[in-house]
């Protein structure tokens, strides 16, 4: 990489960038700040509160069974998706004609809708009327996943990774084609075997863009709203909501301005924090 | 080892086609056959709910709601990102590390936090309800996005094509145009994939921020499943039609599809 100029007239190259994320992301970051020290009761009359809604968030047990569900949730398809999509990539084929049909195949879920991916996996996992739920079914399982809370976070579990594995698919898929051919010459000439050539050749090269797969899987599933909305609705009972659908719950259902103003504020913090451990990583290795 | 390669890519890419093979399925089959039992194929192919979809205003006015906004956002957000990403990849500036990540902080803000706000701005501005609000509003994540992929992509470039259309007399604007957007063609489709992608596929601020004139079809399927019954088949038509687009548009990146999903930073 060439070295950078110093120049801070490229601040005048930034300014649209600045004009519409000030519209979009810093108006609205400041309005959630300010309702979460404020009370109202309608007719923009506005008291202020101090610490309290956080106070009354961080102690409260909806939140914190909220937040570990989500943390259960992010971990298993992390824990599920980040192998998986290595494996597939690495057995996807790397020349030849069907290389085009199969990344569009593998890329399609990416561009459904989510809420159509909801209403398909709804269907698709239906009891009775389901090819999924038919199938557990006929294999003598009992599967409802609108009343059993197992069977529910196994749709939803499932479904994400239906949804999300060709992002990392894709990734590393990238990243191995990267590889000169060269390198795996020279490892079958030194006798090298598989998972030698795997864990010195494929695995280093994959590194950055796996990093990046496990920051945007961390960000995405750490936000999931409408997928197990469409699915499951947060139920059965609360067993599936998760942060995101709580906190709509609060801002867009109840009107809870304050509590709700707050705990985006403890969620938005959360997810910075860890982003920002993978950005200083990510950072650190490209400095080198 | 290659038969196990193959039939392993076999079995995970029927993985991902069996659930859309069901949704496509079921949106030939008539009501009373979805609801008369089990079948594994429509037996009798029937077009009818996709002829209601075809004539109901209320129903394909809503693809055109969403290819509006989702063009729109993705033409402005390519647009502000290509010269902030050149900014960014070419020179140091007070600030430029912390303005980046700040830019990263909002494609990690979870769209549940700025419905709300998100809403009151988009009201009070008068745009609420029409395509320019969603548009603007998915910029959000969307111009983080593109900055990051487009800046990959131009760090890729050598600095010696600048220095030496400067050394032939072009003036920023016009080397920008003319030389250095051709250059980065390529990343500029995949960032502009991405921010269709990202657009089309988001739900929850498109539907908070529009109520009948931009209405997305995705929040008019949520609209009709809840209120006229749980009519399956019609839900299946529609699903099937908005996957559509997005096959058109890996159609046209597919060879792009590998390279570009390393941000260009491979």
């Amino acid at each position: 990489m060439s070295i950078k100029t110093e120049n801070n007239k490229a601040w005048f190259l930034i300014i649209p960038v600045i004009i519409l994320m000030g519209l979009n992301a810093f108006v609205p970051l400041m309005t959630v700040i300010n309702y979460s020290f404020q009370e109202t009761f309608g007719d923009n009359v506005f008291f202020w509160e101090g610490l309290k809604w956080y106070d009354q968030i961080l102690h409260s047990d909806r939140f914190h069974s909220a937040f570990l569900r989500q943390v259960m949730f992010t971990s298993i398809i992390l824990s599920i998706e980040i192998p998986l999509g290595i494996a597939v990539a690495l057995a996807l084929p790397r020349k030849g004609a069907l290389v085009s049909l199969c990344l569009v195949l593998v890329a399609l879920p990416l561009l459904i809708p989510w809420n159509v991916v909801g209403a398909m996996w709804n269907i698709f996992a239906l009891p009775d009327l389901g090819l999924l739920g038919k199938m557990i079914n006929g294999m003598g399982i009992d599967y409802n996943f609108t009343r059993d809370p197992l069977a529910a976070w196994f749709t939803t579990v499932l479904m994400d990774v239906w949804h999300w594995t060709s992002l990392v698919v894709l990734l590393s898929y990238a990243g191995l084609r990267s590889i000169p051919d060269a390198y795996y010459q020279a490892a079958k000439i030194d006798g090298a075997t598989n998972w030698a050539i795997f864990r010195y050749i494929q695995l280093p090269k994959m590194k950055s863009v796996l990093i990046i797969a496990i920051l945007l899987r961390f960000m995405d599933s750490f936000m999931i709203y409408t997928e197990p909305f469409v699915l499951t609705g947060g139920g059965p009972g609360n067993s599936t909501t998760f942060l995101s659908i709580d906190l709509v719950k609060i801002a867009l259902g109840q009107f809870d301005l304050g509590p709700a103003a707050a705990m985006s504020l403890i969620y938005f913090m959360f997810i910075l924090f860890v982003c920002w451990i993978f950005y200083t990583i990510m950072m650190k290795d490209e400095g080198k | 080892m290659n038969k196990i390669k193959a039939s392993a890519t076999t079995i995970y890419i029927l993985f991902l086609m069996l659930p859309i093979y069901w949704l496509v399925s079921m949106s030939f089959k008539d009501t009373s056959e979805i609801l008369g039992g089990f079948t594994l194929w429509p037996q009798k192919v029937t077009f009818q709910h996709y002829i209601t979809i075809f004539t109901d205003p209320t129903w394909y006015v809503g693809y055109i709601n969403s290819i509006t906004y989702v063009g729109l956002n993705t033409l402005i957000s390519v647009t502000v990102a290509l010269p902030a990403a050149y900014a960014f990849s070419r020179y140091r500036f007070l600030g430029d590390k912390q303005m980046f990540f700040w830019l990263l902080t909002n494609r990690m803000a979870p769209a549940a936090v700025f419905a709300l706000p998100s809403f009151q701005l988009y009201s009070a501005l008068g745009l609420f309800d029409t395509h320019w609000a969603v548009a603007l509003a998915h910029c959000l994540f969307n111009i983080p996005l593109a900055v990051w992929i487009l800046e990959g992509f131009m760090s890729g470039v050598p600095k010696e094509l600048d220095e030496t259309a400067f050394l032939d007399g072009y003036s920023f604007p016009r080397f920008f145009i003319k030389i250095f957007i051709p250059t980065v063609a390529a990343g500029i489709g995949v960032a502009a994939f991405f921010c269709f992608m990202y657009s089309w596929v988001e739900l929850l601020l498109a539907k908070t921020l529009t109520s009948v004139n931009a209405k997305p079809i995705a929040a008019i399927m949520t609209r009709t499943s809840s209120s006229a019954g749980f009519d399956l088949g019609l839900l299946a038509a529609a699903g099937s039609l908005t996957i559509i687009p997005g096959a058109i548009v890996i159609y046209f990146v597919r060879n792009y599809i590998a390279k570009g999903f390393a941000l260009g930073r491979v």
